[in-house]
């Protein structure tokens, strides 16, 4: 919704509410029937089964609410604000390194979660503060950059004892503290109705499952909040002509500055949910997990509450999809395992420029709310 | 700028056939036989053989008449004697484990043997290997002074930064004209190096018909794309932000299309093995020479072409102001259009010579790597000046090459360009040759 609209008659705006109310149901219900048929599907015999079961798989996966919360932080910059921050994986990398290497050192989880925050905070103060109030491609160009420097950074062989250089911080350094919290008991359990099948407490577990879908809920019920407040419609008016919001008397900076320090902060959490399941590695968190991020976002739908979680799920099971169906069906002569997977690459790649050009609002954006220019 | 001048008429074709007779010169250049080099002692990798070939040197110069004793799989057993240069090159058809040795009484007696015994895996056919002997003459010492470092360092980053110029005025002139940022232009210049391995080494074809080849293929590239999808995207008025994504999605793509083909492996055009020479504390080949030689040329060209001619300076006014260049009679699409193919030219021959001579070659996300550099170098530079990004890839280049020697550890060594990069931007937003009101 734009700043104009906000400004239309009463009744417009009850029917453009429930425009995107309808919108939001069509897609929840349809993201639900799509994992029921994923679950239904994962019965059947051979291929089918296989490919369906395991894109259920890669659909509740912890990784998989990690980018939903690092979208949702980016989000908040692009959709919202029209930042081009190219650097997501960065503060997503930031917030892992925090956590990991606080517990590792004995510190407790809280202090760990805090060294995180506290880090992406930083790291936004000193990106934004030469960037912001500079054209938009120049955040984009330096944003990607420090990303890349915090990677070279934390892979550098003398800080072997304190990130773990290369080879990272493996997660039983780090786990431990998370998992005693869990009220889950032990054993595994199976979804019922499914082949969904994992330790309660373990360490790619439900318990890690329940936490990070739990967070996601709680950050897009916080987005939604945040973007139907004063300071919400501020961020889409610094979006759509920011000369106009300095005519009204507001800091453009500064209120750019917090949402960039916001979305970081959201990309920080993402980081530490990523490497639960997993161990911490620099080189997980390059740039072209920043790339995804953004292939999730524009598929979901950007400025929409929603749409950062249908992109991430769909774009996760979608590359599974073109990877199962590619091996099944080209033969081994012609492609290869590993060639498969860089086809399915390919094709999200090509997924990503088509998205732009043919439907840059995403599954459920609005294509009003994406017309401006940074 | 005369306007008037650029009007009059049509501009382009001209240029453009200027333009494709120095890249065919530049394949000239570059397809003369260096110095020195046999023709017979040349073992070329194709689809049934991979070549082990190295030159036996000390610290003070190559040892000619050294035996290289080599075991391998299958019984393979031969000696080689090094010639004149130092070198001995090998055709091997087996993959498998190889050791050389090199045979102590063929050396010298003043010459002591720091590592004598190299064992390499070959894994498949139609590569490269390079091992590499200790041999030490009685007053060696290890430590080479920091001037000479320095030096070393200095002309490395000439060489690295000229790479880079060739590829970051095609980047800036594409900024400057249309004002996206092109996250794929990296790709072009991984695509320059890869199809010069596909065409010189993998086809065969040599370097006069393989580096005009692949000069046309990179150009094409730009023009396709032009007319494919940046044309029509303009035309529809997609937001440049929106672009920028989509440069993304391409510059994906292409990666993983890379990676599809070579894989994870590492790609270099080899010609022939390049001597080490060495000038005071200066060492070099002779590719980096014409590497160097080459980008000063081209790069003096597209300067000349830039300042002095019709079609440069209808580059220019459009970059200044498409409406008002358009108004003044400047077919601005055509003007883009060649910018692309130019800019992609010009990244293809900076990936070709970039695979000549960077030792550690090419792989599949070389691109992502060189791109932060590129982007670096044209931000340094400011954003759409031609000469700006020019001596921004200097000093980019310089900053990599002498980080190492100045004590910082070497993985931060492109790190560094980079924190250079924010730093400027504090002070001067505008880089170093750009003009402050370009900054919103």
């Amino acid at each position: 919704m734009s700043v104009t609209e906000d400004l239309t008659t009463g009744s417009e705006k009850d029917e453009a509410q429930r425009e995107s109310r309808n919108k939001l149901l069509y897609a929840g219900g349809g993201l639900v029937a799509f994992l029921v048929a994923l679950a239904v599907l994962s019965h059947l015999p051979g291929t089918v089964g296989q490919i369906s079961a395991s894109m259920l798989r890669v659909a509740i996966q912890p990784q998989t609410a990690a980018l939903v919360i690092a979208v949702i932080g980016l989000n908040i910059h692009f959709g919202y604000t029209g930042l081009l921050n190219m650097g997501q994986a960065g503060f997503m990398m930031l917030g892992a390194y925090g956590f990991s290497i606080a517990i590792w050192k004995g510190q407790p989880m809280v202090v760990g979660v805090l060294a995180g925050f506290a880090a992406a905070f930083v790291f936004a103060l000193l990106l934004g503060i030469p960037t912001l109030k500079l054209r938009g491609d120049y955040l984009a160009i330096v944003t990607i950059s420090a990303a890349e420097i915090l990677r070279y950074t934390g892979r550098l062989a003398k800080l072997e004892d304190f990130t773990g250089a290369a080879q990272g911080i493996p997660g039983s350094q780090y786990r431990g503290p998370f998992s005693n919290l869990s009220f889950l008991g032990d054993g595994q359990w199976t979804f019922p109705g499914t082949k969904l099948t994992y330790y309660l407490t373990g360490t790619d577990d439900w318990w890690t499952r329940l936490v990070a879908w739990g967070l996601v809920a709680l950050c897009s019920y916080l987005v939604f909040l945040l973007a139907r407040s004063p300071w919400g419609r501020l961020l889409r008016g610094i979006r759509e002509d920011e000369d106009a919001i300095r005519s009204l008397g507001k800091n453009v900076f500064a209120v750019k500055m917090q949402a960039l320090v916001i979305g970081g902060l959201f990309g920080a959490l993402g980081g530490i949910i990523f490497i639960l399941p997993a161990s911490m590695q620099p080189d997980a968190m390059g740039r072209n997990l920043t790339f995804f991020a953004w292939t999730a976002l524009l598929l979901g739908g950007a400025a929409t509450v929603f749409g950062p979680v249908l992109g991430s799920i769909l774009f996760f099971s979608v590359r599974i999809f073109l990877q199962g169906v590619t091996n099944a069906v080209v033969p081994n002569s012609v492609m290869n395992t590993q060639q498969t997977e860089q086809f399915a690459w390919i094709c999200i790649g090509v997924m990503l420029m088509l998205i732009v050009i043919f439907r840059p609002q995403g599954l459920v954006g609005d294509k009003r709310e994406l017309r401006f220019n940074v | 700028m005369d306007f008037r001048a650029v009007v009059r008429t049509r501009p382009g074709q001209r240029i453009l056939a200027t333009f494709f007779l120095t890249m065919i010169t530049v394949a000239a250049v570059l397809s003369l036989p260096p110095p020195g080099a046999h023709a017979a002692d040349l073992c070329l990798p194709s689809k049934t053989n991979s070549c082990i070939s190295s030159t036996v040197r000390s610290d003070t110069g190559v040892i000619a008449g050294a035996e290289v004793h080599v075991t391998g799989p299958n019984g393979f057993d031969e000696t080689l004697t090094t010639d004149e240069a130092g070198k001995f090159s090998l055709s091997v058809t087996d993959t498998g484990d190889y050791t050389l040795e090199l045979v102590p009484d063929s050396l010298d007696k003043s010459l002591t043997i720091t590592n004598g015994k190299v064992t390499l895996s070959v894994k498949q056919l139609n590569r490269v290997a390079a091992p590499v002997f200790g041999v030490r003459t009685a007053d060696y010492s290890s430590s080479t002074s920091f001037t000479d470092q320095l030096v070393n360092g200095t002309f490395s980053g000439l060489r690295l930064g000229l790479l880079l110029a060739l590829a970051s005025i095609g980047l800036s002139l594409i900024y400057g004209t249309t004002g996206l940022s092109n996250f794929a232009h990296a790709e072009q210049v991984t695509l320059g190096g890869m199809l010069g391995y596909l065409f010189v080494n993998q086809w065969g074809l040599g370097m006069w018909v393989g580096v005009p080849l692949v000069l046309i293929a990179a150009g094409f590239s730009g023009w396709l794309q032009d007319f494919v999808l940046w044309q029509p995207l303009r035309r529809r008025g997609l937001g440049l932000a929106q672009m920028m994504i989509v440069t993304i999605g391409l510059s994906l793509t292409l990666q993983y299309v890379f990676q599809f083909f070579i894989g994870a492996s590492t790609v270099k055009v080899l010609v022939f093995n390049p001597t080490p020479r060495s000038l005071g504390p200066i060492s070099y080949t002779s590719p980096d020479l014409i590497a160097m030689g080459v980008s000063v040329v081209v790069i003096a060209l597209v300067g000349y072409a830039l300042l002095r001619t019709r079609i440069g300076r209808a580059t220019r006014a459009v970059s200044d102001n498409p409406a008002l260049a358009s108004a003044s009679g400047i077919d601005v699409d055509r003007v883009i259009r060649l910018v692309w193919v130019v800019a992609t030219t010009l990244a293809g021959l900076s990936g070709l010579l970039y695979s000549l001579v960077i030792q550690r070659g090419m792989r599949w996300d070389s691109g992502m790597q060189i791109l932060l550099l590129l982007f670096a170098a044209v931000t340094l530079g400011g954003l759409g000046t031609a000469f700006g990004a020019l001596i921004g890839s200097l000093v980019i280049g310089m900053v990599v090459e002498l980080t190492p020697v100045l004590g910082a550890p070497g993985d931060l060594k492109y790190a560094s360009a980079l924190l250079i990069l924010i730093l400027l931007l504090l002070v001067r937003p505008q880089g170093l040759l750009g003009r402050a009101d370009r900054v919103g």
